[in-house]
């Protein structure tokens, strides 16, 4: 977190200062780690292992908030007879399909009660919907969540943790102490992760198994503790609430699919649950259709949701790739974005973009991915000439941050408004410029077309007033249509004011609020020190300005906070109303003790201790009954490209995670496999302080670029020995798939672990580094495959296998020969590695 | 022209055998407290902010593109283009310490001293160097005429002369921005408080406070560099708390301005050079009688 969020970071530091204990869990030893209290090398693709553990710790002595996982969590609930675990069928769960690489999650479902998911795989489970689910309190029913979370994590043991993370037992001890000590009604634990969890074909279970872990410790919806997601740019967290991903709408609405949502009340029945925040998901659509259709989307035409693009499959960024390659499609807008360098398998990148017939780059420098058509690395290998490839490139230059009004969601939830400070310079232009005017020149060109299929354009709200000489679009007339308005055109102080019948407009429910009273809340810049802890007038925090979500779980059943010291809201019997610090994040007049009446749906469904409003069980979800492909449990598997075996379970791999059978993405063999001694050690890829990303917007800046000139490789002593490495020369790493060359430094800060009684050595590997800049070097991305988390379709670049050999890599075509040699001397197929 | 600097600065520091603040020494009037900074290394994260920001805000060119292999410093040291910079030492806990003999990474944000007693203004021949009336010491770019005498002058080797330029460079407290009332930019930057600024006496009290806390703490090798009046320097304006000998972090462990010795060398020139006049004047006369 110091390496890559050093402005953040001054909160730990504080904390520090106050007494927290920073822990650090890292396979190298970072900025990070030097400020920490504990650093805690693993081997990398491990940490299900490790988090699974600490789950078995809490679970196996007692020591889990009970009060807490009783009444805010489904520990209670009894799960289908259906139903089996990894353990009853060694390292899978029921309902695998293997030759479709997927699990049917029927037998996943609580037992009578098929309940959808509030994230992730949205649909209904199939089965009768309207059931109970029936819970024992006792929390001894065999079939109840937590008997089956305890027999599920049982094999996950500090030897385990020793064996398979490399680990010793003290370490692992110590943790565990630190966790538990900092839990419970009077502290709390917070959880900060970054892409180091989510970066591997199982990585959406690394942050199911830290959920898991802090609902049990009753770490969620109170101050100071949570799990934060650390983003990796300013506004990460806008683009998936604003989303820039393929399966989503705002606010987190699934995009429809084609053939099953032919309709609004389809898709709207498709996923929505009985109870909590998301039952009114009708009125955030239409809502949404409104704010984008205005008058045109109305009752009589289904608001308009034909216009809506219909999901024909998964086409998340790789799919795209892959369907480039198939020549399916044909142009490519890269906005802020630079997969020549930053996305796996660079080589793949390029080799898709050569099949377009146009790319549209819109960022500050000529980037790799603008100008691999003349110099990339295909064109000094042969395999490209710039004469034969067909690809109209348009190179478009970017305002920065600095020359555009806009907003920032960082990971709190909290947007943050920032104005310009300066005219952006000749051609270059905000993204709100570009594709405003680009709306319009097109909406110009079908002026007056009858066909069918232009409608939805020439529909569309497109009236954003203009302003300097640029005529640059108002950021706040896009915020004022987020956060909608009302039927008289008010703005819209709350989502709960959203209707299903057309009245009310709103670009994101989850925003309505940012523009209440017509003022930009997210503009505000009331200081710290001149209101309460929680600075509830600094910026505008969705939902409704609260800043720590299901706050209800913050107070006891009874609904008093479960300390003075950690009090953030509480029932007022006076008033009848819940108050505190913060927004209260529940219906604001349910007492504690309530239970909903017959027949209530939505918010009015929730029991007084359903704190987890956006669930359709108002729980937390230690199981997942739905929502996931790869299963209801975090289970460890292996890396794709791993050294060492599956000491868990047989099962080597996530049987479902995505991957290729294409030359140009070839897998490693099987751990202990004939050949899988040619790719002895373990890479992981991270990022350093003083550069960003893929380097777009560091490497060609001098005071960034001075401070970490060349691309580099960080080595044990002990590696460099075994492989004859000299610190500030230069070694070539080679995957099985590609080679790159990068100078080498041996650093006491790589340390060899033990792994299941053999040493294990990881290269470090930053990924900014690509031909281009001020400061350059190979790209470390070349070197990952393309095998995919099953959930969210995000690459293994966290943990992969390779070997390293001192001295440069060969040039043009022997570079090709080289990594040819490789795949021969490992054995390597299309096939290899690709069994679930 | 306002009080504070109604009387052009003395050109060369005050005697070794003041005390009290250089400004006064300086001869300004009346003036400002003199102000510096506390740079905590206990704290810094590495992060470099303070040498971009630095670098940012006074116009200071990058320091070339080369991988030093010195752990992540890659600027090497203080030089007429790098006035703020960013130390790495990978090395082993003292066994004294908490966490005994456990590897640790120092990093620590080196800067210019501005001395209470500064060689390099004693030796600027063009008046380039002056004391400010903040109790800093700046060069003045448009006088330095790059005759190079500072840069051996100063024990630290924090001056430099710019290559294609000659003229000497250094940080300058950002006294542009002092003069405004803003904070420094490398302080302003700082997100872990790494670099305090303020009034001197405020600073050595914090750091006081801070040494004991981490004493306390069981850090038995936290010790403050720079901080006492009495050393070779009369005290730094620009002092650290280091975890470590300060030879660990690149600083000389004893520092003494270089010109102490000047007044007794030129005592000593005197003599000689008196000797020499009554030799000669002894031949002379003496070859009269």
């Amino acid at each position: 977190m110091a390496e890559c969020h050093p402005v953040g970071f001054q909160w730990v530091m504080e904390a520090k200062a106050r007494g927290a204990t920073v822990i650090h869990v890292d396979p190298r030893f970072s900025r990070t780690s030097a400020l920490a209290d504990l650093h805690v090398p693993l081997r990398a693709g491990t940490d299900i292992v490790l988090l699974g553990a600490i789950v078995n710790h809490v679970l196996s002595t007692g020591k889990d908030f009970r009060d807490y996982v009783l009444h805010y969590t489904n520990a209670a609930t009894i799960v289908s007879e259906e139903f089996a675990d990894t353990e009853d069928l060694d390292g899978i769960f029921s309902g695998l399909i293997a030759d479709e690489r997927r699990y049917d999650p029927a037998s996943w479902s609580y037992a009578g009660a098929p309940t959808p998911a509030a994230a992730g795989a949205r649909a209904w489970p199939t089965g009768a919907r309207g059931g109970t689910a029936e819970t024992d309190p006792t929390l001894s029913h065999p079939r109840c969540v937590f008997q089956i979370l305890r027999r599920h994590f049982s094999r996950y043991t500090p030897e385990m943790v020793e064996e398979v993370c490399g680990i010793p037992r003290e370490h692992f001890a110590k943790l565990c102490a630190a966790l538990v000590e900092n839990s419970g009604r009077e502290r709390t634990t917070a959880f900060c992760y970054a892409v180091g969890w989510t970066q591997h074909t199982v990585g959406v279970q690394y942050i199911r198994t830290a959920a898991i872990l802090q609902l049990l410790l009753g770490n969620i919806g109170r101050p100071g503790g949570g799990i934060i997601a650390l983003r990796g740019h300013a506004s990460i967290q806008g683009s998936t609430d604003i989303p820039t991903l393929f399966d989503l709408l705002p606010g987190y609405l699934p995009m429809p699919q084609a053939g099953a949502h032919d309709s609004l009340s389809a898709y709207v029945a498709s996923f929505v649950p009985e109870k909590g925040y998301w039952a009114d998901a009708r009125a955030y659509t239409v809502s949404l259709l409104k704010a984008w259709w205005g008058d045109a989307a109305r009752a009589e035409n289904d608001f308009c949701f034909d216009y809506l693009p219909r999901l024909t499959g998964s086409h998340g960024t790789y799919e795209t790739v892959l369907a480039q390659l198939a020549g399916e499609c044909r142009g490519y807008f890269l906005v802020g974005e630079n997969p020549a360098v930053g996305s796996a398998n660079g080589r793949l990148q390029r080799l898709a973009m050569a099949k377009l017939d146009w790319l549209v780059v819109r960022d500050f420098s000529l980037i790799e991915s603008a100008t691999w058509w003349k110099d990339g690395p295909e064109i000094e290998t042969g395999e490209l000439s710039t004469e034969e490839i067909a690809t109209e490139v348009f190179f478009f230059p970017a305002a920065a941050h600095t020359e555009k009004d806009g907003s920032f969601t960082n990971t709190q939830r909290m947007l943050q408004w920032h104005h310009a400070a300066v005219v952006p310079s000749g051609d270059r232009r905000s993204d709100l410029w570009f594709y405003y005017h680009l709306g319009r020149r097109i909406r110009d060109k079908l002026a007056g077309s009858t066909d069918e299929r232009d409608r939805p354009v020439l529909d569309l709200t497109w009236d954003y007033p203009t302003h300097g000489p640029l005529e640059e679009p108002s950021a706040e007339a896009v915020l004022a249509e987020i956060n909608g308005t009302d039927a008289d055109g008010n703005p819209l102080a709350s989502f709960g004011a959203l209707a299903a019948d057309g009245s009310t407009s709103c670009g994101c429910w989850i925003y309505a609020g940012v523009y209440a009273g017509g003022v930009n809340q997210a503009a505000r810049r009331r200081p710290g020190r001149e209101q309460g802890h929680l600075a509830p007038e600094w910026g505008w925090a969705w939902p409704a300005n609260r800043r720590v979500l299901y706050n209800r779980a913050s107070a006891d059943p009874e609904g008093h906070p479960w300390s003075g010291r950690k009090a953030l809201v509480w029932w007022d019997s006076d008033t009848g109303r819940w108050t505190g610090h913060d927004v209260p994040d529940f219906p604001a007049t349910t007492p504690p003790g309530a239970t909903p009446p017959e027949g209530a749906r939505g918010a009015g469904a929730l029991g007084g201790d359903d704190a987890f409003t956006m669930q359709a069980d108002g729980k937390a979800w230690l199981f997942a009954p739905s929502g996931l492909v790869d299963g209801p449990l975090p289970a460890h598997y292996e890396p794709q490209d791993s050294p060492f075996a599956n000491r868990l379970y047989a099962q080597l791999h996530n049987p479902v995670r995505q991957v290729l059978r294409r030359r140009e993405s070839r897998y490693g063999p099987d751990p202990g496999a004939p050949g899988s001694e040619v790719f002895p050690y373990v890479a992981t890829t991270y990022r350093l302080t003083e550069h960003h990303t893929a380097g777009g917007m560091s490497r060609w800046v001098p005071y960034l670029s001075e401070l970490q000139p060349e691309m580099f490789c960080e080595v044990s002593p002990q590696l460099a020995a075994e492989r004859g490495l000299t610190h500030g020369g230069y070694a070539t790493i080679v995957s099985p798939r590609a080679a790159i060359e990068a100078r080498v430094l041996v650093t006491e800060r790589m340390r060899p672990l033990t792994v299941q009684g053999r040493p294990c050595h990881q290269v470090g590997l930053p990924y900014h580094f690509g031909p281009n800049g001020l400061v350059t070097g190979d790209a470390a991305n070349e070197l990952a495959g393309l095998s995919l988390d099953p959930n969210v379709h995000i690459q293994e670049v966290k943990a992969f296998t390779v070997d390293i050999v001192p001295g440069r890599r060969p040039r043009g075509p022997a570079l090709l020969a080289l990594v040819d040699d490789y795949q021969r001397r490992a054995d390597l197929s299309d096939e290899t590695g690709t069994a679930p | 022209m306002t009080e504070t600097t109604a009387r052009a600065p003395r050109r060369v520091s005050f005697s070794l055998l003041e005390r009290g603040d250089p400004a006064d020494a300086t001869g300004y009037r009346a003036h400002l407290e003199r102000v510096g900074f506390f740079t905590d290394t206990s704290v810094c994260i590495g992060c470099k902010a303070c040498e971009v920001a630095c670098k940012e805000w006074n116009g200071v060119p990058d320091d070339g593109f080369r991988l030093t292999g010195m752990s992540f410093d890659n600027t090497g040291g203080l030089s007429g283009n790098t006035w703020r910079h960013v130390a790495f030492v990978e090395t082993h806990a003292p066994a004294a310490d908490a966490g005994d003999g456990e590897l640790r990474w120092l990093m620590a944000s080196d800067v210019c001293k501005h001395c209470t007693h500064a060689a390099c203004l004693d030796v600027c021949p063009t008046g380039a160097l002056i004391r400010t009336e903040f109790g800093t010491v700046v060069v003045q770019d448009d006088v330095c005429n790059g005759c190079g005498y500072c840069v051996p002058a100063c024990p630290f080797g924090v001056i430099g002369r710019r290559e294609h330029d000659g003229r000497a460079f250094k940080c300058t407290l950002c006294y542009d921005r002092l003069r405004a009332g803003m904070l420094p930019a490398c302080a302003q930057t700082c997100p872990t408080d790494s670099i305090q600024f303020g009034p001197l006496d405020d600073l050595r009290m914090r750091a006081e406070r801070r040494l004991r806390e981490l004493q306390d703490a069981g850090v038995s090798s936290a010790r403050l560099y720079g901080e006492d009046p009495e050393d070779g320097i009369g005290g730094a304006g620009a002092f650290f708390l280091l975890l470590d000998e300060p030879e660990v972090y690149g600083l000389p462990p004893d520092p003494v301005v270089t010109t102490r010795d000047l007044p007794c060398l030129w005592a000593h020139a005197a003599v000689a050079a008196a000797g020499l006049v009554a030799t000669a004047l002894t031949c002379f006369f003496g070859r009269r009688r």
